[in-house]
């Protein structure tokens, strides 16, 4: 009898808020060690945390997405325990009562199938700074930066059954979290954070014991993390061992993971609520002004795109996904007035353009009013779709807009159809032999061998003769 | 739950506090007599009493989102016991 895999996830979403969660210092990534933390992150005695406005309002506004309730009253708890980077020795989060309760999202998977993942609840907390173990001679460097920026903690039941899901559902979260602007989706600078919990069990049996891989921070480690765990826990219970209940560390550069031994007494944080801070109250006025502000959802958005832009509901799937990729198609396809030449582009091109070069769509060289520039070239017969990815390549390149590249390079497509008769009229006389040949075959054949008049035509033109036009001159010309 | 000092010397433990074995009897003698306290106000009937979250009856103020914080690190590197390249040095901690 086979296993059955049990996953839940915890995901630590970063908020976009201008300053930190109990402070005014500046929230922002890539400055100097230590300049952006003030007494209150760097938990001297005697300050007081004041809570963000803002920070609140985007984690209510998160809770909302989900249909979950919203706490009226949550209440910040302290975790405490020492390191380094938590120089007040005890996070502020929240525990019994956090600002989002249960809720839930629907998630499609690659089959077409919905699941449904329910989350248990979301709660505000406040991120730790950072250590830094390199370049200090044997000491380790505290940069507290981080110290304080505004987190929600997602934490889901154990509703997933395998890698796939999982990663499903981290792009769905992906997905509303930057649709509504509370998160700004960049996984390479850590903006959301995946812990994933894996237990295994024959069907019908209770869970497993689970064990905890802390800190993913790509989709694709993910999966890598969740199907290198379950087949370490079927190794192990398949030999006769038993699973012990642990925190591991997945290192994505060797597809390896190991236990963060640490000590049992370790989880035991005295949770107690903060002193410091009162319960934070969310008023009917505030669930209807968050409401009415609330910005399209993926799943809203996707059922749009197909009604209005009539694309599969796999193109629209993959377009409505991220909030970016999303706004670049909707601007191609309006600058353009194609959205499924466009949906084409994005998809195809420009996706494999921005894959191959490690970028992502919010840095494209190339911008969304460019291709629709380009995409309006190709519909109106400027040039054709040949010409259109050389001057794509152009674009890209940053030898500026379609129009001018076009312009500058000499590639409209032969419009006079004077001068590419006379194209064709050269190389018929010039190939007797083919011609001949051509003349002789059946229509069947005739079909396949037009194919050396048309290329010598194209190479003649620099690939500039409009195609149909070329077809239909060759017919006429050949008999 | 009674407390021994098995339990006191764990808890000082957890939050790095040096407390002498001879210490410890009397300590939990006292913790004791706090939770047999806590043990009396469990017996109160509260049967009627929404549950409360805050001894106050008074929400969180809450602050606009701007920054309004200087930078400090000067100030605050000169009195670390060590700091190099903008960043406080701690003995060597690593999992």
């Amino acid at each position: 009898m086979s296993w059955e895999v049990v996953i839940g996830l915890e995901i630590h979403v970063q908020l976009n808020t201008t300053s930190k969660l109990f402070s005014g210092s500046k929230l922002s990534t890539g400055a100097e060690p230590n300049t952006q933390a003030s007494l209150v992150d760097l938990g001297m005695p005697g300050t007081l945390p004041v809570v963000n406005k803002e920070a609140v309002r985007k984690a209510a506004l998160f809770g909302l997405a989900i249909n979950a309730d919203i706490c009226r009253h949550s209440v910040f708890e302290r975790k405490n325990y020492f390191y380094p980077d938590l120089p007040k020795g005890y996070q502020t989060t929240q525990l019994d009562k956090p600002i989002v309760g249960a809720g839930v999202v629907e998630v499609q998977l690659e089959s077409g199938e919905k699941k449904v993942v329910r989350i248990h609840h979301a709660h505000l907390e406040e991120d730790a700074g950072k250590s830094l173990h390199e370049d200090f001679h044997g000491m380790t460097g505290i940069d507290l930066n981080r110290a304080g920026t505004p987190l929600i903690e997602v934490v889901t039941e154990p509703d997933m059954s395998n890698a796939e899901e999982a990663v499903a559902f981290a792009k769905k979260l992906h997905a509303i979290v930057t649709s509504i602007g509370i998160c700004d989706g960049d996984m390479s600078q850590g903006n959301m954070r995946f812990d994933v919990n894996v237990s295994i069990r024959k069907p019908g049996e209770p869970l497993g014991t689970r064990t905890e891989t802390k800190n993913l921070n790509s989709f694709r480690f993910m999966e890598r993390a969740i199907k290198l765990e379950v087949e370490r826990q079927i190794d192990v219970l398949e030999d006769g061992g038993e699973i012990v209940q642990e925190t591991r560390l997945y290192n994505g550069d060797t597809h390896t993971a190991r236990s963060m031994r640490s000590k049992e007494d370790a989880n035991d944080y005295r949770y107690f609520p903060c002193p410091d801070l009162l319960p934070v109250e969310i008023t009917d006025a505030d669930l209807d002004a968050l409401k009415a502000a609330m910005p399209e959802l993926p799943d809203a958005r996707k059922a749009r795109f197909m009604a209005d832009y009539q694309l599969s509901e796999y193109d629209a799937d993959l377009l409505s996904g991220d909030l970016a990729t999303a706004a670049f198609f909707e601007g191609a396809a309006k600058a353009g007035n194609d959205a499924k030449l466009a949906a084409n582009w994005v998809m195809g091109e420009l996706a494999a353009k921005l894959n191959a070069e490690e970028k992502t769509i919010s840095n494209s060289p190339v911008s969304a009013d460019q291709l629709g520039q380009l995409i309006a070239r190709l519909k109106d017969g400027t040039i054709s779709s040949k010409i259109a990815k050389q001057v794509f390549e152009a674009c890209w390149a940053g030898e500026g807009d379609p129009d001018a590249i076009i312009e500058a390079k000499g590639l409209k497509q032969m419009s006079d159809s004077g001068e590419l008769e006379k194209i064709v009229d050269d190389i018929i006389a010039n190939n007797t032999p083919q011609v001949e040949d051509y003349r002789n075959s059946d229509d069947a054949k005739k079909k396949k061998k037009i194919g050396f008049f048309v290329g010598q035509a194209m190479k003649a033109t620099q690939g500039k003769a409009n195609p149909q036009q070329l077809n239909q001159l060759l017919k006429d010309k050949l008999g | 739950m009674a407390i021994d000092s098995k339990v006191v010397a764990q808890v000082a433990h957890l939050a790095r506090l040096k407390v002498d074995q001879a210490d410890t009897d009397a300590l939990s003698s006292r913790l004791n007599d706090i939770l047999a306290m806590v043990d009396q106000l469990q017996q109160a009937d509260v049967a009627d009493v929404a549950p409360m979250a805050h001894p106050l009856d008074v929400t969180q103020p809450l602050r606009e989102d701007e920054v309004s914080e200087p930078n400090i690190r000067d100030k605050a590197m000169a009195i670390a016991p060590a700091a190099e390249e903008g960043c406080f040095l701690v003995p060597r901690v690593i999992e």
